[in-house]
């Protein structure tokens, strides 16, 4: 049973983290129908960013952790976003209105650009950070054989997860930017005739969505403790395969989707083997998707005309 | 208020308008006609810069906005409810007005929203249904109210009687005339509802083959021979009917 609740425990902060990257797969698809491919690649860098933000704090001496970490946040998410925002300026924006795989394959040249630019700058050696969020609470009995533990990290992890979840959904669905977006998702043309700068929702969308990567990067950085340029490419795939599985276009199916995706993983590493645990999340993906191929919270458009 | 000249359109290698002489003068109902496929939609649609214009010149108020981007055309007072309504299907009706509001200063909202609703009593009832299960003479109504949300100088109607009940019909176009007396709103409006169109209208347009072939004021098209034989006489069962109801 200790075993049990450990290994959710550990489920739902990787799940939180996956939701997050989530998110920006699931939104952009929405808007624009395209895959980014490249959003894998923003993460890693949002973790790279941590990194050096970290190192930065030490230098400038702010040793207070909460402040640091508030700091490193905004740090994170800024020059994130600010990746996002270029990549879809130099490598989606000229291709719109060409065919629909164009930016597909200009996703995937990003973001091995991406990677190899890394690799080049902050070279190919995996990156250490020492732990900076340490200690957690011990939820069993002392007579237990398996104590279950419960560090502060994870719950930070969760926290932050939901206060930022709920920012965004608050966001998308009663303020007028996330009107602004959902109109552009339902009908393009038609939010550009009611005076909507469809362009301008189209970066403001990459950027929040590149914000949450950096959020789940500098989570990782954490959690792990260690980086290196080659991280993008797995958990984009693990997000990816979250959105896919919740339904992707769908907020709450990115965030439901991660949550699975991360519990999967938890569990099956905890009760069969390590080894195996993407084949089995992917494995779940594919039976979702005979299924049931919207995935979990997608709708098929119905639609009057 | 707006004044085409010569204008060129069309998708791809597709040409679609060969140039195009339309003028609509402030305060009027014009109406343009002409059988399917002849360039009426992609009129209105060049108009807004969807397709761009390939030659010629689009002048709205004094200024030119053949090259302007859609949205800042829109921004310059001209709605469009266009062809087949474009509901934004998974939005609230209140959202789908909310959005035709999205570029007027907030302060107009809830009387634009109350006017609007006024003229609509149905869409009052349905406020948060969601556009795509309202009925097709609803929807036509929300376009209609969501273009007015954004206080156009110019509302551009493509079809508002596509596909609609003769009774909704009558209902629409009495809004429509409302809408330019009361609302002081210029209207261009494109129909295959030739009888009803061309009452309404004050000037009427004739459209063939992507060019304008007729011109003149609604009475004087109704009365013409040519315009009787193509678009009114035969097949317009409706237009009978209500002549018959006078």
């Amino acid at each position: 049973m200790e075993y049990f609740i450990q290994q959710l425990i550990n489920g739902i902060s990787l799940g939180a983290i996956y939701g997050l990257i989530a998110i920006g797969y699931t939104m952009v698809y929405g808007i624009i129908g395209m895959i980014n491919f490249a959003h894998g690649e923003i993460y890693m860098i949002g973790a790279f960013v941590s990194l050096i933000g970290f190192l930065f704090m030490g230098v400038l001496g702010i040793s207070y952790i909460p402040l640091a970490l508030f700091l490193v946040l905004l740090m994170a998410m800024l020059f994130t976003a600010i990746y996002g925002w270029a990549i879809e300026r130099i490598a989606y924006r000229p291709l719109r209105g060409s065919v629909k795989l164009a930016p597909l394959i200009s996703a995937i040249g990003m973001s091995i650009v991406l990677q190899n630019y890394v690799q080049l700058t902050q070279g190919a050696r995996v990156k250490p950070l020492q732990p900076i969020i340490q200690g957690g609470f011990e939820l069993s009995g002392a007579n237990a054989d398996f104590h279950v533990r419960l560090s502060y990290l994870q719950i930070v992890i969760v926290l932050l997860t939901i206060a930022l979840m709920s920012i965004f959904t608050y966001v998308i669905t009663r303020t007028p930017l996330g009107r602004a977006q959902r109109a552009t998702e339902q009908d393009m043309t038609m939010a550009s005739l009611l005076g909507i700068n469809v362009d301008r929702i189209i970066s403001t969308t990459f950027v929040m969505g590149a914000a949450l990567a950096a959020v789940a990067g500098l989570m990782v950085t954490l959690y792990y403790g260690v980086i290196d340029f080659y991280i993008g490419f797995i958990a984009g795939m693990k997000a990816f395969t979250a959105a896919v599985l919740g339904g992707i276009g769908s907020l709450p199916g990115a965030m439901l989707g991660g949550l699975l995706i991360g519990l999967i993983e938890a569990f099956w590493s905890g009760y069969f083997s390590i080894g195996y645990k993407d084949v089995a999340a992917f494995s779940i993906l594919v039976l979702v998707l005979i299924f049931r191929p919207t995935g979990l919270l997608g709708k098929p458009e119905v639609e009057k005309v | 208020m707006l004044s085409i000249r010569n204008l060129q359109s069309g998708y791809g290698r597709i040409q679609a308008l060969h140039g195009i002489d339309v003028d609509v003068a402030e305060g009027e109902i014009i109406t343009l006609i002409g059988a399917n496929g002849a360039g009426k939609t992609t009129l209105l649609m060049t108009i807004c810069g969807k397709p761009r214009a390939s030659q010629g010149e689009i002048v709205f108020e004094g200024e030119e906005i053949t090259r302007l981007p859609t949205f800042q055309i829109a921004r310059r007072g001209i709605a469009h409810a266009p062809e087949g309504r474009r509901i934004f299907p998974r939005m609230t009706v209140r959202e789908n007005l909310q959005m035709g509001a999205a570029v007027t200063p907030p302060q107009y909202f809830t009387d634009d929203l109350d006017r609007v609703l006024t003229l609509f009593p149905r869409l009052r009832e349905r406020l948060d249904q969601r556009g795509g299960t309202l009925s097709g003479g609803e929807q036509q109504m929300l376009a209609i109210g969501r273009a007015l949300m954004g206080r156009p100088r110019l509302l551009m109607l493509d079809e508002p009687s596509l596909g609609l009940a003769p009774l909704v019909v009558r209902q629409i176009f009495q809004i429509i005339r409302e809408i330019n007396r009361e609302q002081k709103v210029t209207v261009f409006l494109v129909e295959q509802n030739a009888f009803h169109a061309l009452k309404l209208a004050h000037r009427a347009y004739v459209m063939v083959n992507g060019r304008i072939a007729m011109s003149g004021t609604g009475e004087q098209l109704l009365a013409d021979p040519a315009v009787r034989a193509a678009y009114l006489e035969g097949g317009h069962p409706a237009a009978e009917e209500t002549e018959e109801a006078r």
